[in-house]
């Protein structure tokens, strides 16, 4: 079935079993509409699109939603501008396609962007179209999905289309923490129009054919002189690994849609439900024997943080964000025994799993999320530390390193730690210590919970004798004997239980049921003032 | 009998003498090196002892450090292994004098047989014919171009002190003996630490078979019948299978009886191996002999019920032979398979890394894996890159085909790359099947290098059935309505399937045939066990991002599923061009930059060599596949290499 036949099929389907003739003028006026409002900007700029790689605003409704599952909204909306010829150019649509679907047979609510229409361009009614989807996204409690590729905005609406953004904007603020948002950047995205994928909960883009930003090329050059492509400014590439605007980023236009599917599944339809428990076979007590040797001996040596987590979580099955951006923090969806849960892990791999400005950030913001949406956190700890330096002082890591530990300590969901080697410092009390609230805090036996690494902290205690290289060395072996291990902490309850790297996903499993029906409620504020 | 004897090894090696000793009551004395602090040999042995850092020359090739542990364990007896001080006349020589026994032959037999020159010498005295070639030292390029003009060419340059294809060269003319006879010297001095090299006519169509002796130090001799080794890449030995398919009644004995005339010249004690190039015309010629246990022995053990390490304790001890050539009887077929840690799409490079899956097939007593790694390991750059071995043992050859197939599917290995599935492949094969091969069967059966040839219509719908059962047991929990359509995507690919599916069964039908999948799998297994249309498969999956990889018979199968119309919106999708690596040249394995042969701006013609790379103890030279001109160079002499990273750019 190609895009025509598609069409063809939708309209025969639509008008089956209804008797035509020349009195039924309505009828016939309606398939007229119909047809105009499905071939959008016509078949010459859809074969553009095509030629670009893109499909078009529907096409990619089906490949997101379930199969025959989308209901459309406002079809024969129009535009009412009268100025530059625009009342001679209409097309009904407006240049969105909005109304709702199912994904995996759940609801949810999905505006698409059509670049065929004026470019995507966004008019004030393109705006009341999203904003009414939106709406009613939010007062049935289901995700919102929105899908751009648009031009900006509709330049000869001038201020009515700034309007609309704004529109945009204000319910977009309003929806955060009730429903998830998911942004899927499938086009063009510049100026104001970020903003709006800017504020929602994870946004997707398309290698190569997305691209956002807040000035493009042209101005950039006019400003600061700089020469920069559209993909080095604004590409998928740029935002996944440097500016961190995007969570993950596909190769084409399908790959993005079904991913987006993947991700839904582990989300729920809003702040006051759970994620839907999936059964699942994989047995709860499964052991890892290999995980005995996860963490090597040597307490300097890197190890992949990854194996441990596609080794506990239900049928190795994790859903990463931001792989490409601050890797030594790691960051996202799994199940435990049928629940979905955020994970949250320092990776040894990279920069020894210290916590920067980049980490913090990544992390807080998931860390909230998943605390909006009633998701259980398990965090995973291999820590030795802050990152130290210049750059990160000047760059405010007390600021960022403060929202990770904010992030933490205001989360009110289920919250499971393991530390399974290094635990120093400052870092040990921000990564869901039990002093934060944390509900279970287990540790593996090579867990090392100090306030800093052994040469360090002889070096400071043992200062006048730096110079006997020999005694340094013997006191730093009694220093690790003493508190490079998990007893100090468990002896004071910092930590609920010593457990075997082989039964974590069994204690995890556990946790989570225990804390099934937590009940935790932070005291009554307007809201909180995160160092943001 | 001793009481407690060391193993002066590691690996799979170890634990299989450990397994014998222990069943022979003797206590167990391991050794290790800093990496392999916590490996299998050590959990299995009795008492273990810290030898020294992890290079072998630090570790298990010093000698020193050795002794040292047998004097502190009170061991009175050494077993070697293969391998490192095994066939070391000097270390021989220093156990005797401080009284320790040697479980293997007379210092007097290494060191004859471990010279190449000497043994062919050697061989000639015993009526043993051996390869046309000169039997001595090359001098130098003259003179080796002198030789090979007079042999004939195609002529093979070896290393003297050569063994497991380290320091063996081809030479096709008189311009490829002075380029290799070098290279073959570089590579002899830094193996062996000797650089005398001989030169012998190249035996076109060659198989490798060697014979298994036994002796003790009363004069009684007797061969345990032979290996065929034919199946190598890189000169290296991958499957191996007693008996030999080529061999009749008639040339088995007299090969045997000829084994036996050669180790009776030297006076063999204990184990050791004869090993014979035999060509079409099934004329045998002398090559070498092993003087340690090989590492094909489980072979020859399981067709005639011999545990050679025991015969090889039971002789150093000084016990009298019970075995007699007449009651050594062969049944049966046995086929081992050595998995490595090496990538046979690049070439067989070394792979290195942690195993974050590793499950051996199931042992019976048709199939016995000897390995010394457990899941978790890491195989370091330090030592052999063999994980294991898997022995197969059936009535017939066929049988002990179909057992080693069935056991290579369900060996999982992840985290290093192997060659299992390309194991597998070659059982597969026709030729093999026939045992109708020669070492030159894998560059024969892939001229152009091994590749992941997913091309057999029939294996791949099977392949498809099993992705599809696979897609069906995730979508049975959306709550989506699937229409009882799919189109399977595989490489560049569509195929259009329709399935139904209940419980455990997938009613599955792909170009008007049918099949039925019947499996208990669950989500997140690697192995995938199930009948299809009644017929037993074993299989693979792996999760992707979007599909799964299907690993059927060894082929690996990267695919996913889309609904009709996704499928029909997937043509507008850009195709991803693959990147343009001709333009660099790559590193293909880990390892250290030895040499870089080109200077930026050159002119490289096909053929040249551009750098050589020490991985695994080899110098792996990378030669130019095209003619063209060096850009830049971003690497320098001496600087250590991960896989793919980027050595030399072309213009």
């Amino acid at each position: 079935m190609n895009y025509l036949n598609n069409r063809a099929t939708l309209l025969t389907g639509l008008f089956q079993g209804i008797k035509m003739s020349e009195e039924n003028e309505n009828l016939d006026n309606l398939k007229v509409r119909i047809n105009s409002a499905l071939k959008g900007g016509g078949d010459q700029r859809i074969d553009k699109q095509h030629e670009k790689g893109k499909l078009t605003a529907r096409e990619r409704l089906v490949v997101l939603l379930d199969e025959g599952s989308f209901e459309e909204f406002d079809m024969f909306v129009e535009h009412r501008e009268t100025e530059f010829g625009m009342d001679k150019s209409k097309i009904p649509g407006d240049g969105v396609v909005t109304g709702y679907g199912k994904i995996n047979g759940r609801l949810v609510f999905v505006f698409s962007q059509d670049f065929t229409v004026f470019g995507g361009s966004l008019s004030e009614t393109h705006a009341e179209k999203i904003c009414k989807v939106m709406d009613q996204a939010m007062s049935v409690g289901a995700p919102l999905i929105g899908i751009n590729d648009s031009g900006g905005a509709r330049i000869q609406e001038g201020v009515a289309s700034l309007g609309g953004y704004a529109n945009v904007f204000q319910k977009t603020v309003l929806a955060s923490g009730v429903v998830p948002q998911i942004s899927l950047i499938m086009g063009p995205c510049a100026g104001g129009a970020v903003y709006a994928p800017a504020m929602t909960d994870f946004i997707f883009m398309v290698n190569k054919t997305s691209h956002m930003f807040v000035t493009g090329p042209d101005v950039v050059k006019t400003v600061t002189h700089e020469e920069v492509s559209h993909e080095e400014l604004g590409g998928a590439k740029t935002h996944t690994s440097k500016s961190s605007v995007a969570d993950l980023a596909f190769d084409d236009d399908i790959q993005t849609l079904i991913q987006a599917r993947r991700l839904m599944d582990f989300l729920p339809q809003n702040n006051k439900e759970f994620v839907e428990y999936r059964d699942t076979e994989d047995k709860e007590d499964r052991i890892e024997q290999s995980l005995e040797n996860l963490v090597p001996h040597d307490s300097t040596k890197p190890y992949d943080i990854l194996e441990l987590i596609n080794k506990v979580v239900d049928e190795s099955d994790f859903f990463e964000l931001q792989k490409d951006f601050a890797k030594n923090i790691v960051i996202g969806f799994g199940r435990f025994g049928g629940f979905s849960v955020g994970i949250v892990a320092n990776q040894p791999m990279v920069l020894a799993g210290c916590l920067d400005i980049d980490a913090s950030k990544k992390a807080a913001r998931f860390v909230r999320f998943c605390d909006c949406f009633n998701i259980p956190i398990i965090t995973f700890v291999d820590v030795p530390g802050f990152m130290p330096g210049t750059d990160q002082e000047y760059g405010g890591i007390i600021k960022h390193g403060a929202k990770l530990l904010f992030a933490y300590g205001e989360a009110t969901v289920p919250k499971i730690t393991c530390i399974v080697r290094k635990a120093y410092g400052g870092a040990y009390d921000v990564m869901a210590s039990k002093h934060l609230r944390g509900d279970i805090n287990y540790a593996w036996p090579s867990a090392e919970i100090a306030v800093m690494g052994p040469k360090g902290a002889v070096e400071i205690i043992f200062r006048n004798e730096a110079k006997d290289i020999k005694k340094i060395a013997d006191l730093t072996e009694d220093y690790r004997k003493k508190f490079a291990n998990p007893f100090i902490a468990a002896s004071r309850g910092f930590i609920d239980d010593i457990i075997l790297p082989r039964d974590t996903r069994k204690k995890i499993i556990g946790a989570i049921n225990m804390l099934k029906d937590k009940k935790l409620n932070n005291p009554w504020k307007k809201h909180d003032n995160i160092p943001l | 009998m001793f009481s407690k004897i060391l193993i002066a090894n590691r690996g799979e090696i170890a634990c299989r003498v450990i397994s014998t000793a222990r069943k022979m009551g003797i206590k167990t004395v391991a050794i290790f090196s800093e990496a392999d602090k916590f490996s299998k040999h050590v959990q299995l042995a009795d008492e273990a002892i810290y030898i020294g850092q992890s290079q072998s020359n630090m570790s298990y090739l010093n000698s020193d450090a050795i002794i040292n542990a047998v004097k502190k364990s009170k061991s009175e007896a050494i077993h070697p292994g293969y391998g490192f001080l095994s066939e070391n006349a000097d270390f021989v020589e220093a156990l005797n004098e401080l009284g320790i026994q040697f479980i293997g032959p007379s210092k007097e037999a290494i060191s004859i047989m471990g010279d190449k020159i000497e043994s062919k010498k050697l061989a000639d005295k015993a009526k043993v014919s051996t390869v046309p070639g000169f039997i001595g030292e090359v001098k130098d390029v003259k003179h080796a171009q002198e030789i090979a003009e007079s042999i004939g060419y195609p002529v093979m340059i070896k290393a003297s002190a050569g063994g497991g294809g380290k320091g063996m060269r081809v030479a096709k003319s008189s311009s490829e003996v002075k380029e290799n006879l070098e290279r073959a010297r570089s590579e002899a001095q830094s193996s062996f630490g000797d650089d005398r090299i001989f030169i012998e006519k190249l035996i076109e169509q060659p198989r490798h078979i060697e014979i298994q002796i036994l002796a003790d130090n009363f004069g009684n001799i007797i061969h345990l019948g032979e290996r065929e080794c034919s199946i190598q890449r890189r000169h290296q030995k991958v499957i191996e299978e007693a008996p030999s398919p080529f061999l009749d009644e008639s040339l088995r004995e007299s090969m045997g009886s000829k084994a036996k005339d050669l180790a009776r010249a030297v006076n063999y004690t204990s184990a050791g191996t004869v090993e014979f190039i035999v060509d079409n015309h099934k004329n045998f010629y002398f090559l070498e002999m092993n003087t340690r246990l090989q590492v094909e022995h489980p072979v020859t053990e399981l067709i005639t019920g011999v545990d050679i390490v025991e015969q090889m304790i039971r002789v150093a001890f000084g016990e009298k032979m019970k075995l007699t050539q007449d009651n050594v009887t062969f049944s049966g077929s046995a086929i081992e398979c050595r998995a490595y840690a090496e990538d046979p799409l690049r070439g067989f490079v070394p792979s290195i890394g942690r195993l974050i899956k590793y499950q051996e097939p199931k042992k019976s007593n048709q199939i016995r894996v000897d390995s010394g790694v457990l899941e978790g390991a890491e195989i370091s750059r330090f030592y052999d890159p063999m994980i294991a071995k898997v022995i197969s043992f059936g009535e017939s050859r066929e049988i002990a085909i179909e057992l080693m197939s069935d056991a290579l599917d369900s060996f999982i290995i992840r985290g290093i790359r192997n060659n299992i599935g390309f194991m597998r492949d070659i059982l597969s094969k026709e030729s093999f099947k026939e045992g109708n091969y020669s070492t030159d069967f894998i560059s024969n059966t892939w001229p152009d290098g091994y590749a992941n040839n997913t091309d057999d219509e029939k294996l791949k719908n099977l392949a498809i059935s099993i992705g599809a059962y696979v897609q069906c047991k995730f979508r049975e929990r959306g709550r989506e309505n699937h229409s009882k359509n799919m189109v399977c995507f595989l490489n560049k690919n569509q195929e259009k399937i329709s399935y139904k599916f209940f419980k455990d069964t997938c009613n599955i039908s792909i170009d008007n045939h049918s099949y039925q999948v019947i499996s208990e799998w669950i989500p997140g297994q690697i192995l995938f066990e199930c009948s299809i249309n009644g017929e037993p498969f074993s299989a693979q999956v792996d999760l992707l991002d979007e599909g799964h990889r299907i690993i059927l018979k060894g082929i690996e199968y990267n695919l996913f599923f889309r609904s009709q119309i996704v499928s029909d919106l997937t043509k507008f999708m850009p195709r991803k061009e693959e990147p343009d690596l001709s333009k660099y040249l790559i590193s293909p394995m880990p390892g250290l930059l030895l040499r870089i042969d080109v200077k930026e701006g050159d002119a490289v013609r096909t053929g040249d060599s551009l750098v050589v790379i020490d991985a695994m103890k080899m110098e792996n030279i990378l030669i130019a596949d095209k003619d063209c001109i060096v850009k830049s160079i971003l690497k320098q002499e001496n600087q250590p290499l991960m896989t793919d990273d980027v050595i030399i750019e072309f213009d």
